[in-house]
């Protein structure tokens, strides 16, 4: 079934058609990755899904984004809610600059999720642990955040996100401020927390799409291209676009 | 050019000269018997060391380039049927020298009965060869297709022969003409295989072309 399902999808900025009729189903619990050059449109999709282009002046839609059935684009969606559903990483890790502990609980306390001092330590604990970094870190809970490595500040985002429960996870390029080490190892927790959380990650790195993604949508100049298992993309692609943008050819 | 691609092109042509040097051991090695001509035997060997080495240094640049380049799509596709393709014409190589080795034997004495089915399985197989290998420079999956549909016109001959040489046996008195008989054998199964690493190859370039696994249909 489909977790995320984008019909005749448009959004332009002012006058810029920016994605064009865009047509895809996204699957539950799986990693979806999203490729392209650079103005593709990728990271415009990915911030369609839980909406955060409406902050951007002139940005407007027509068509469905449906989550669980349910199009985003309604009127009624609490945009809240959609957000706290649809957690989002970012390119470069940015923690607030407050301690561990009050970056996990934040997104409990402003959404009035949980006031319980033990139920938040209690999430704060589970949502360290999903991202593996409460064996490190469980004694410096109350040390700024800014403290981390950026691997480990990474981690901490992804944890920022799990603790409000969503179901589908947006990572935008999450690995390009981090060395080989590091990505290797946001890689690895990815595909762990794939059988939780639906996860669409945008990338500029192919081969990190060929290693853990399922599916790979690949687009360009504003347009779907080709959306397809991501083995199939690259190692046999239908369109010749996809075929000489995942060779290098053009990009 | 991309320094990649002037490399993939550096390893088409290393194919191509090598398949170059095969046929050469091909034709050498059944013109030898079927020609009697045992100086035909220095062609084979000579190009023999030449298609080993080539092998080697084929297969180590399919590896940098994989391990260099992280390959996908269409040249990940060409990387891994050069490599397949690059061990066929090495075995191809392999058994002109059988066919070289027993023809070099039997031309030392007369012909047991006149080569008929033979040669036009050496003919039917040369062209597999050649067909193969143009397909393979030229992309070209209907010429290859068209290859495979003649693995079981030398199979038919194979047999054949091997019908026909059984006769023989049956009615040789002597070890030596069992022993000529049982080296025909040899031969004519050795350009049978010839034509198996023709359909190998045939079957490499459709998936090079298509990235579609033509191999083992009935499994």
């Amino acid at each position: 079934m489909s977790k995320i399902s984008v019909k005749n999808f448009n959004l332009y900025y002012t006058n810029f058609h920016a994605l064009k009729n865009i047509n895809i189903n996204i699957k539950e619990k799986r990693i979806t990755a999203m490729i392209g050059p650079s103005g593709c449109g990728k990271s415009t999709l990915l911030r369609s899904i839980n909406r955060i282009n409406d902050t951007i002046e002139g940005a407007h839609t027509s068509g469905e984004i449906n989550i669980s059935g349910k199009n985003i684009y309604d009127t009624e969606m609490d945009v809240d809610v959609l957000r706290r559903n649809v957690g989002m990483v970012f390119q470069r890790p940015n923690p607030f600059p407050i301690s561990i502990y009050e970056n996990v609980a934040f997104g409990l306390k402003v959404n009035r999720i949980a006031s319980n001092k033990s139920v938040i330590d209690e999430t704060v604990e589970k949502s360290l642990k999903a991202v593996l970094l409460w064996d490190d870190i469980k004694d410096k809970l109350r040390k700024s955040a800014l403290d981390l490595t950026l691997e480990r500040q990474q981690r901490l985002c992804i944890a920022r996100v799990i603790a409000v429960a969503p179901y589908i996870i947006l990572l935008d390029e999450p690995c390009s401020s981090l060395d080989p080490v590091a990505t290797r190892r946001i890689e690895e927790l990815m595909i762990q927390l794939k059988d939780e959380y639906t996860i669409v990650m945008v990338t500029h790195n192919m081969q990190q799409a060929a290693r853990i993604s399922y599916d790979t949508a690949f687009m360009l100049l504003g347009e779907l291209i080709e959306f397809e298992k991501t083995e199939k993309i690259f190692t046999n692609p239908s369109r010749k676009e996809t075929e000489d943008y995942v060779t290098g050819r053009f990009g | 050019m991309r320094h990649f691609d002037v490399e993939m092109n550096d390893l088409q042509n290393r194919l191509l000269d090598m398949a170059g040097l095969v046929q050469a051991m091909i034709k050498a090695a059944t013109q030898e018997l079927v020609a009697r001509d045992p100086k035909q035997a220095d062609t084979v060997f000579c190009f023999e060391k030449k298609v080993n080495i080539q092998e080697i240094v084929i297969d180590d640049k399919c590896l940098k380039l994989i391990a260099l380049n992280q390959p996908v799509g269409a040249d990940l596709r060409f990387i891994t049927s050069a490599m397949r393709i690059n061990s066929d014409l090495e075995r191809m190589g392999d058994e002109a020298v059988n066919i070289s080795r027993k023809a070099f034997d039997l031309i030392k004495h007369s012909e047991l009965n006149p080569l008929v089915d033979i040669p036009k399985m050496i003919e039917v197989v040369q062209n597999m060869v050649m067909d193969c290998i143009r397909a393979f420079n030229t992309n070209d999956s209907e010429l290859a297709l068209s290859v495979l549909a003649k693995d079981d016109e030398v199979n038919n001959l194979k047999n054949r022969v091997f019908d026909d040489l059984k006769i023989l046996m049956v009615k040789a008195s002597d070890m030596e003409t069992i022993q000529r008989v049982v080296d025909l054998m040899f031969i004519a199964k050795s350009i049978e295989r010839l034509g198996d690493h023709a359909t190998n190859i045939s079957e490499d370039v459709i998936f090079m072309v298509h990235g579609k696994d033509v191999r083992h249909p009935r499994t």
